[in-house]
């Protein structure tokens, strides 16, 4: 048979996963004139977009407007949606090589990294990520519970995910009322009694990874202040050299920032937001009913490693703060999939520049692609992906040119529809997800929110009146 | 961003080659796998060189003989290793003013990868290109 990409034998791509990484690489792919190519994109929750729904803070509405663009991706004809269809449960790897050409796993970092240290396990103790989720109303996690009782909390980390759970945290239930977050979330954050917050960070501000718009809105909430050691703002000796050498603006501005809010006196507001560098907890203290009520930590000083990377190292020097909830943002995870070569090392699919990896002889496997997080780690904004989405996608097309792909059966797509329809027939479409937008936003519009998310999957097959 | 994520795209493929074998067999390596440099490895598979195309070149420039000597002669020893949980900018920094292109990265004493400055400023591009994309994104759609 010819090489696929043509009218009557397009290039059959399936992605898994429905996230910015997905979207991104199914842009690039329909874009090609010379290449016709088809493809089915398969989400194991019924609704896309992936942390853009589920991560992006629900107080930052403006960077969802992403989805537009990929909604708009979604329009192509030669595109189709299966939504609430799981990858190892619903389908697997000998489906899709019976009906593709090639797979793209845009799986994304769907766990937690751990701290390590003892105590991590206590009741009160969660990952920030669980904690994101639940607010963001990710069906598989509204159920959790979080205790909001006490008035302390520690947030371990000092990226941009624990920057929002501060956030979030220190909303006045007026500012949590004008967000799309879930309201079971908004129920437990209104009544919160969390007065003090704690953000850990292990090194100095200038190796902090959270950006400058985030750290600049910390100083706008309405009834919080932010309070940074004036001692911990300022630059030790080797951080200072590497800003004075390198005049990297950006850098100089958030160190700016940090020590202004670290002269600035506090207003009295209720809430307040600590922001504390150069400590690592060491342990969790439980209570006797062994719920966390305080973190040990450990002063730590900067050493240049060979490479001139400043890494934390402990001094000796230790406190401890008292707290009932203690969240740990200290990075998000990969999980494996059945059957696809995992770096467990690295939390990725072993890839070279999206081609996955046979383990044994790091040769390419033909037909099999990995976008995303889970091809290079949990790190950068929405638009990180797009590069990284175009090189993975620039290797598929290479690799269909050349004819090394999957060698599927002639199915038509009516006929892969029937196939998936038969393992999962709940699965949704994407006009099912159009009317699901359709309903939360009109829900939103009567409350003056955003929207007012769907949390279950049963609501949301029951509105789509399955 | 961490030099894991760098690591985690590039894959973990990297050449090696003992002290004792020949620059003939380096050259050759070089040439069919369209690279720059070896790694030199000692017994217990600790980086302990890195023979570069410079490395190769200026030997050549020096003396007639250079293809019949060993990797261990003329390679440049001390090599500068890189940690998975190093920090792009800091090392691109340090690669920059220190003049070396090729950086092995080693985890708990073992070999783990290598990373070119090519890779580093395409990560840093990368990073750039997408900070771009998002802003770009939200001002068109707002």
């Amino acid at each position: 048979m010819a090489e696929p990409g043509t009218r009557a034998n397009p290039l059959r791509v399936a992605i898994i996963g429905a996230g910015p990484s997905a979207f991104y690489a199914a842009d690039h792919l329909l874009k090609q004139e010379d290449l016709n190519v088809e493809i089915d994109m398969f989400d194991r929750l019924p609704t896309p977009y992936g942390l853009v729904r589920a991560g992006v803070a629900p107080d930052h509405q403006k960077i969802k407007t992403v989805t537009r663009a990929f909604a708009r991706t979604a329009t192509d004809p030669r595109f189709r949606f299966f939504g609430y269809v799981e990858f190892g449960r619903d389908i697997s790897l000998d489906d899709i090589r019976r009906y593709y050409h090639q797979v793209l796993f845009a799986t994304g970092a769907q766990s937690d990294k751990h701290m390590g240290i003892p105590g991590e396990g206590l009741r009160g103790s969660h990952p920030a990520t669980e904690f994101v989720a639940w607010y963001n109303g990710h069906p598989d996690y509204r159920d959790c519970s979080f205790d909001l009782s006490c008035e302390q909390a520690v947030i371990v980390g000092v990226g941009n995910v624990a920057i929002d759970v501060a956030r979030i945290l220190s909303l006045t239930p007026a500012e949590l009322a004008r967000t799309d977050m879930a309201d079971h979330a908004i129920a437990a954050l209104s009544a919160s009694k969390v007065r003090d917050v704690y953000l850990l960070g292990r090194r100095g501000p200038a190796q902090a990874a959270f950006t400058n718009p985030e750290l600049k809105e910390l100083g706008e909430l309405a009834e919080a202040d932010v309070i940074i050691r004036p001692d911990e703002a300022a630059l030790d000796p080797l951080s200072q050299a590497d800003l004075a050498r390198d005049g990297d603006r950006a850098l100089a501005r958030k160190v700016e920032m940090i020590q202004s809010y670290a002269a600035r006196p506090p207003a009295g507001l209720p809430r307040r937001l600590h922001l504390r560098f150069l400590v690592s907890p060491t342990e969790l203290h439980g209570d006797a009913n062994g719920h966390v009520s305080s973190v040990s930590l450990v002063r730590n000083r900067l050493t240049a490693t060979a490479t001139g990377s400043l890494v934390a190292e402990p001094t000796g020097e230790t406190e401890e703060i008292a707290a009932g909830l203690v969240l740990r943002s200290v990075g998000y995870r990969g999980l494996p999939l059945p059957g696809i070569p995992f770096h467990d090392r690295w939390g990725v699919i072993l890839n070279a520049h999206g081609r996955v990896l046979d383990p044994g002889t790091n040769a390419p496997i033909p037909g099999e692609y990995v976008t995303g997080w889970i091809k290079r780690g949990p790190t950068g904004v929405i638009g990180t992906n797009k590069p990284d989405s175009v090189e993975t996608a620039t290797a598929m097309l290479e690799d269909a040119r050349e004819g090394t792909t999957f060698a599927p059966g002639d199915a038509s797509c009516e006929a892969i529809a029937a196939f998936v329809r038969g393992r999962q027939p709940q699965c949704v479409t994407f006009d099912d997800w159009r009317r699901l937008d359709e309903l939360e936003v009109a829900a939103g519009g009567r409350a003056g929110r955003p929207r007012v998310k769907f949390t279950s999957i049963e609501d949301m097959l029951r509105a789509l009146g399955r | 961003m961490k030099m894991s994520v760098v690591l985690a795209g590039k894959g973990p493929a990297v050449f090696t080659i003992g002290p004792d074998q020949g620059v003939r067999e380096a050259i050759q390596t070089l040439a069919a796998n369209n690279i720059g440099a070896l790694i030199v490895l000692d017994d217990r598979r600790f980086p302990t060189g890195i023979l570069s195309e410079r490395d190769i070149i200026r030997e050549c420039a020096r003396r007639d003989d250079t293809l019949h000597r060993s990797v261990g002669e003329i390679m440049t020893p001390e090599v500068t290793c890189g940690s998975p949980e190093d920090d792009v900018d800091a090392v691109l920094k340090t690669m920059t003013t220190g003049h070396f292109r090729h950086l092995p990265i080693v985890e708990d004493g073992q070999l783990v990868g290598m990373v070119t400055v090519g890779d580093l400023v395409k990560a840093r591009m990368d990073q750039l290109e997408g900070a771009v994309e998002t802003l770009q994104t939200q001002i068109m759609d707002s």
